[in-house]
């Protein structure tokens, strides 16, 4: 893609020259995420989160398979082995500690980078497939995170394993034998244990695949930005490099000092006590619950309590999986001509006042334990979070009328004030 | 058609949510709540008078602390509990040197075999070798001590909320039931008579579900004789022993914090660095006015 003024790769010495003429990385690197790709000048501190959560995404390919070099997915020693990284293992703590906090930090970027889109709504055309990707990508991240934390065979790790691929027993006819299948055999085990490990190893890469193709089409119609308004002429647009590189340096620096508070300072808040006891079968955990990322979801599973036709495990099995395929058909949702929710009176409230409280409820009540009145609460809130996509957000957009819009980014900039120009965009300031 | 579909399927799930909800509101409200005997009686785990040396982001291991910490172990907890993931090499941190660690390794037995015969048989440990368990194996331990396998302690203190606290908590926390009051008032014999500890259990505000296997494991002042000046009474022994049983959990613990400073430290530097280099590079876009 591109617009005309995007600045084109000019290799200047031989050895450049020879790669642009037999394999043009280069010049794929200079349009991806260099001066060859236009960005809109706009783009606040919210759209650093998609360099941050590829940051994150390396950063758990590598810990990992450091760890992968001294882990052992065997029930009788996986526990240990994870000792043995954070005992004898040089650095092998860091590593392990970095991996656990890297995958909760990873999901509190995927999360303001998603609840970004719904508030921008970057779904809309032209970018159904970026969103339609992405949501594939957070589905895969699901799943590897969901088999990483069952790899060091804790209380947790085990229980949480029952529990969640206990989910197919409930489906109908097929649900046992697939559970079965699934784990190769009646309850989490040697053989679950090692095809969690087998597949944890090889779904990043499959991440990293889908990431490439998610960035592939952002880049077909280009970055949206906080207006919502498209680009329509150079002076709305900045070259990625140096000024978004500049940004998402400073944006990176700001969460690695977040993230080593967590990872020096206070490495197992964010676990579960429970997983520094070695899987017990016989033993059941007072509370059994995922990592707090999955929390929305699994208040949404635990809200089911009552037989409608269906067995209510069942409706909390379908609710929980339609919860995050709901996102797939946002594009079509919503019908409003405008983008930004700063532009959308009604939709901002249903915003700020609906989903926002109602995913906080969710969060909250996902943690706690399964008893009243923690659970009428998660009731009312998955009844708001599927009203929320499924019926207000189409009304809303089609009865909605919108504030008045900029013209353009670059109008958006330079304000009401009539008199105000553009600086200098060509070339940023000599250092 | 998408919307209509879409509209029919959050109205569906939303009402059997809300179903849901009526049905256990129903229920909750024709329902007495009962208060629990563990909701009523549990105790949040609390430090000890002094503190611990290692809590905080500057904090450091007291070694004598340590030491004496691992003299209660030996001399009280490793009757029953293991310590699996401890080697007496690892005692070198402590603050001892490797004499005196192989002279300690020495005078613990482990399993092992005759080289000679190849019998299975006794012999004194070494460096390489790890903390011996007290039992030979799971079902001795359990018909040793009614059923209740003493757990594993080497993980204790990050295997329990707030463990550090909460092991001192419960070693010093066994009370007589029957006339123990909560700090409401409310005494325990007399509001849940059923939750009164049955044969070999004993009565723990700080246990979960109040009632433990374990005897009270430091019962006198002076159980054990420290080799320093320290008087052992039964809150410092406890607290000695809640701090080496967090080194054995963590014993990375202080050089992690450490090394934090350090990565801080550069990473502030470097992150206002970035911040610099971005107002200089987005400087010269500033709109301007044209007057």
């Amino acid at each position: 893609m591109s617009f005309p003024w995007a600045k084109e790769y000019e290799p200047k010495y031989g050895l450049t020259k020879f790669f642009d003429e037999k394999l043009p990385l280069p010049r794929l690197v200079y349009n991806a995420v260099g001066a060859g790709y236009p960005v809109p000048r706009n783009l606040s501190y919210f759209w650093n989160f998609g360099v941050l959560a590829g940051f994150c995404l390396m950063l758990q390919i590598v810990t990992g398979i450091v760890l992968a070099m001294h882990y052992a997915a065997d029930s009788g020693i996986a526990f240990g082995s994870v000792e043995h990284i954070m005992r004898d293992v040089n650095w092998g703590w860091l590593m392990r500690y970095a991996h656990a906090n890297g995958a909760s930090f990873f999901f509190m970027v995927i999360y303001i980078h998603i609840f970004r889109g719904f508030f921008y709504a970057s779904y809309k055309p032209p970018r159904e497939m970026i969103w339609l990707l992405g949501v594939v990508i957070f589905l895969l991240m699901m799943a590897t995170a969901f088999m990483g934390y069952v790899l060091p065979w804790g209380q947790m790790s085990f229980w949480g394993a029952k529990v969640i691929t206990g989910l197919f027993g409930a489906i109908p006819i097929v649900g046992e034998p697939l559970q079965i299948w699934l784990l190769g055999g009646y309850a989490p085990d040697n053989a679950a244990l090692n095809r969690f490990f087998s597949l944890h190893y090889l779904l990043p890469f499959v991440i990293a695949g889908a990431v490439i193709l998610h960035i592939w089409a952002l880049h077909i119609p280009g970055s949206s930005n906080p207006t919502g308004v498209e680009i329509k002429q150079e002076s709305d647009t900045l070259p990625f490099h140096p000024y978004y590189t500049a940004k998402d340096g400073f944006g990176l620096g700001v969460f690695l000092l977040l993230f080593f508070i967590f990872l020096f300072f206070m490495p197992n808040m964010l676990g579960h006590p429970d997983n520094y006891i070695p899987a017990n079968p016989l033993s059941t955990p007072a509370l059994i619950v995922p990592e707090w990322y999955f929390y929305p979801f699994y208040a949404i599973l635990r809200a089911f309590t009552f037989d409608f036709i269906l067995p209510a495990k069942l409706w909390g099995v379908l609710a929980m999986f339609a919860s995050i395929l709901v996102w797939f058909f946002l594009p079509w949702l919503d019908r409003g001509p405008v983008r930004s929710g700063h532009y959308r009176p009604l939709f901002r409230k249903f915003f700020w006042f609906g989903l926002i409280p109602c995913m906080a409820a969710l969060f909250y009540l996902g943690g706690a334990h399964a008893e009243e009145p923690y659970i009428m609460f998660s009731q009312l809130a998955t009844a708001y979070y599927f009203l929320h996509f499924l019926v207000i957000l189409p009304i809303v957009s089609s009865i909605e009328r919108p504030d008045p819009m900029p013209y353009s980014i670059t109008e958006a900039v330079l304000g009401s004030d009539k008199k105000a120009v553009l600086g200098e965009n060509a070339e940023p300031v000599a250092v | 058609m998408i919307r209509l579909v879409g509209i029919l399927v959050g109205l569906g799930f939303a009402l059997v949510a809300l179903i849901s909800f009526v049905a256990g509101f129903i229920t909750w409200s024709n329902e007495e709540a009962e208060e629990t005997a563990e909701h009523a009686f549990h105790m949040e785990a609390h430090a000890p008078a002094d503190g611990f040396d290692f809590e905080g982001p500057l904090g450091n291991w007291d070694v004598a602390q340590l030491q004496r910490g691992y003299q209660v172990y030996k001399e009280v907890c490793a009757a029953c509990h293991s310590l699996d993931y401890v080697a007496f090499r690892n005692l070198e941190e402590l603050g001892y040197s490797e004499e005196q660690v192989k002279a300690e390794a020495e005078s613990w037995l482990v399993p092992g075999i005759n080289p000679d015969t190849g019998e299975a048989m006794s012999r004194a440990g070494m460096l390489t070798d790890y903390f011996p368990s007290p039992y030979p194996n799971d079902v001795a331990a359990a018909a040793a001590n009614n059923n209740a396998i003493p757990p594993d302690l080497s993980l204790m203190t990050k295997a329990r909320h707030d463990g550090s606290n909460y092991v001192y908590s419960l070693l010093t926390g066994y009370n007589d039931p029957a006339t123990y009051t909560n700090e409401a008032g409310e005494g325990f014999a007399e509001r849940f008579p059923d939750s009164m500890p049955g044969t070999g259990l004993y009565f723990n505000p700080y246990f979960a579900n109040l009632n433990l296997a374990m005897a009270p494991p430091l019962t006198a002042d002076g159980q054990v004789t420290y080799s320093d000046e320290t008087e052992a009474t039964v809150e410092q022994m406890a607290a000695d022993v809640a701090a080496f049983l967090t080194w054995t959990a963590e014993p990375k613990l202080i050089a992690r914090k450490q090394t934090g400073w350090w990565v801080l430290a550069f990473t502030l530097f470097a992150t206002i660095l970035a911040w610099f280099a971005k107002k200089q590079v987005w400087a010269g876009l500033k709109p301007k006015r044209e007057d």
